[in-house]
């Protein structure tokens, strides 16, 4: 019992990281239709500025308390956000209107490109980082069994939700979110109604991007360990997350998340910790052949 | 009735010089030229495959004409060149069009369509959405001013009591006009030029009666109205001037009484023995 609730607190966490990645995957689809395989790398790079930001400020004697944190969270998002909207720029944008294969393509030659850019700017080996937030909370005490939520857990779960919450608002609330869903109902109609779609959809990629990076950051403090390569597991994770919850669906991606981070601790707690990934890319498949749409997508209706 | 003259320049508000558009081998529109006069509703008529639709995609900037310009003129404005213009800012410059078959937002309610069209007013106000996030800014005073515009247009089209329904979900008359309150909300103030493919296919009689009164008041408010249409009843009885096309030429423009008996249009619609000449 005291294992399971253990098991369950360090899955939602995990999910959570998987949630923010597969918003960026499913708005993006939304938007282009289109699966932007190089997302993963994005998160990837948001992990390595908050490294950077931490060790700068740890070089000027900073690196202390919630205020290193909020910074290294906030430097990454901006610097991560730009590569979003500089990918979309260069790689996607000349390609609007061609072949729907070719932005695909182009999409997993960035992820290859960005990965071999960190692992030569950055090196190859590993990049560890001390704990920023050691310790936590005893929520339960079963026998010689210690259930703990660390600090670093409550971060994950605190900010995920707060930043979720802002970009709901975002998508629901506000002329751009509003824009956002408009281009991916009817791009052309929305382009007739006056709003520039190529904008629209750079911030789309924006925000996706820096959502990634929240993701990055939560990353590195959590596990306190990263490399150039982390982006392709967590990214085809996250992928199948936005799968899983119904590709294009906001809140589809964050339940699609928080099932896949569940399903991949609880299975690496009683079962075998090498089969993982198997366990949560073994839903990938089922999903797609006997849940094409997902948990909650929308049924595609094609229209002539 | 004013002389051609007088006709030319000075109310003019939608000038189409002898546009083009090919596809391949195929002359959807051949050399057409017409002027829409500011206030006026403009009727474009023309058997199946006419070319009506296309002239009304170039002018929209959903297609690039081959050849040919099309130039919007505002009082006190130098004229828009609009077929040098990206589509969005063919409508920021005025021009709003509704389409045969309805391209509404199915998603979104009926009010939310009304609101996407207020986007660039919107946005600018919100200070790039981070203010409305915020609840800072001049934003919840704009919000509410766009909504206000939307009121009176979700009135004005009998739409009131579903403004908070999905569009997709609404009957097909209503979809029709939310299609048009829609385009009457995408410029402040309301479009300069209204571009209107068929808006009454599939209306019933008093449903077309209802949309010939409500093109009646859109032009009152001074906006002046491009019009496709088949349903002759409403083009004979709202327009001030009718274009037909045939094979994507133009073959009359005259006031609707002259056009009613010309009999290069009666050929036109009925058919006539040795077509090709």
């Amino acid at each position: 019992m005291a294992y399971a609730l253990q098991q369950l607190i360090n899955g939602i966490s995990l999910g959570m990281i998987y949630g923010l990645i597969a918003v960026g995957y499913t708005m993006v689809y939304g938007i282009i239709g289109m699966i932007n395989f190089a997302h993963g790398d994005v998160f990837m790079i948001g992990a390595f500025i908050a490294l950077i930001t931490a060790l700068l400020l740890s070089a000027g004697g900073m690196l202390d308390g919630p205020a290193a944190i909020l910074l290294m969270l906030l430097i990454s998002m901006a610097f991560t956000a730009f590569y979003g909207w500089t990918m979309e720029r260069v790689a996607y944008r000349p390609l609007r209107g061609s072949f729907r294969l070719a932005p695909l393509i182009t999409a997993i030659g960035l992820s290859i490109v960005l990965q071999n850019y960190v692992q030569v700017s950055q090196g190859a080996r590993v990049k560890p980082m001390e704990a920023l937030l050691p310790g936590g909370i005893e929520v339960m005490r079963d026998g010689g069994f210690v259930v703990q939520l660390s600090f670093t857990q409550m971060l994950i779960i605190g900010v995920t939700l707060a930043v979720l919450a802002v970009f709901t608002l975002l998508v629901t609330r506000t002329p751009l979110g509003r824009a956002m869903r408009a281009c991916e109902q009817d791009r052309k109609m929305a382009a007739l109604l006056g709003i520039d779609t190529d904008r629209t959809i750079s911030l789309t990629f924006v925000i996706g991007a820096a959502l990634a990076a929240v993701a990055g950051t939560m990353y590195l403090l959590r596990y306190g360990v990263i490399d150039f390569y982390i982006g392709f597991l967590a990214g085809v994770k996250a992928f199948t997350a936005a799968v899983l919850g119904g590709i294009g669906s906001l809140p589809g991606a964050v339940l699609g998340g928080l099932l896949i981070g569940l399903i991949e601790t609880f299975w690496s707690a009683y079962f075998s910790v090498q089969y993982k990934d198997v366990a949560a890319f073994s839903i990938l498949v089922l999903t797609l052949i006997f849940l094409p749409t997902g948990l909650l997508g929308r049924q595609e209706v094609e229209k002539v | 009735m004013k002389p051609p003259a007088a006709r030319a320049h000075r109310d003019m508000i939608l000038e189409v010089a002898n546009l083009t558009m090919r596809f391949g081998g195929l002359t959807a529109v051949d050399r057409v030229s017409f002027t829409a006069l500011r206030g006026e509703i403009t009727a474009l008529i023309g058997p199946n495959g006419a070319g009506k639709t296309t002239l009304f995609n170039c002018i929209t900037g959903f297609y690039r004409p081959s050849e040919g310009a099309i130039r919007l003129h505002r009082p006190g404005a130098l004229p828009v060149d609009l077929h040098r213009l990206a589509g969005y800012r063919i409508a920021r410059s005025g021009v709003a069009r509704t389409f045969q078959n309805i391209r509404l937002f199915p998603g979104m309610t009926a009010l939310e369509n009304l609101l996407v069209a207020q986007h660039n007013t919107l946005m600018a106000a919100s200070g790039w959405a981070v203010g409305a996030v915020l609840g800072l800014s001049r934003y919840p005073a704009a919000e509410r001013a766009a909504i206000e515009v939307a009121r009176r247009w979700l009135l004005a089209t009998h739409l009131l009591d579903r403004a908070d329904d999905p569009a997709g979900a609404l009957p097909y008359g209503a979809q029709r006009r939310l299609e048009i309150a829609r385009a009457m909300c995408s410029s402040p103030g309301g479009p300069a030029l209204l571009c209107l493919d068929e808006p009454a296919a599939g209306l019933n009689p008093r449903e077309s009666e209802e949309l010939a009164r409500l093109l009646l008041e859109i032009r009152a408010d001074g906006t002046s109205i491009l019009l496709i249409e088949h349903d002759m009843g409403v083009v004979m009885k709202i327009s001030d001037r009718v274009v037909v096309l045939d094979h994507g030429r133009r073959i009359a423009d005259a006031a609707p009484a002259a056009v009613r008996s010309d009999p290069k249009v009666i050929a036109a619609y009925l058919g006539e023995e040795g077509e090709e000449e």
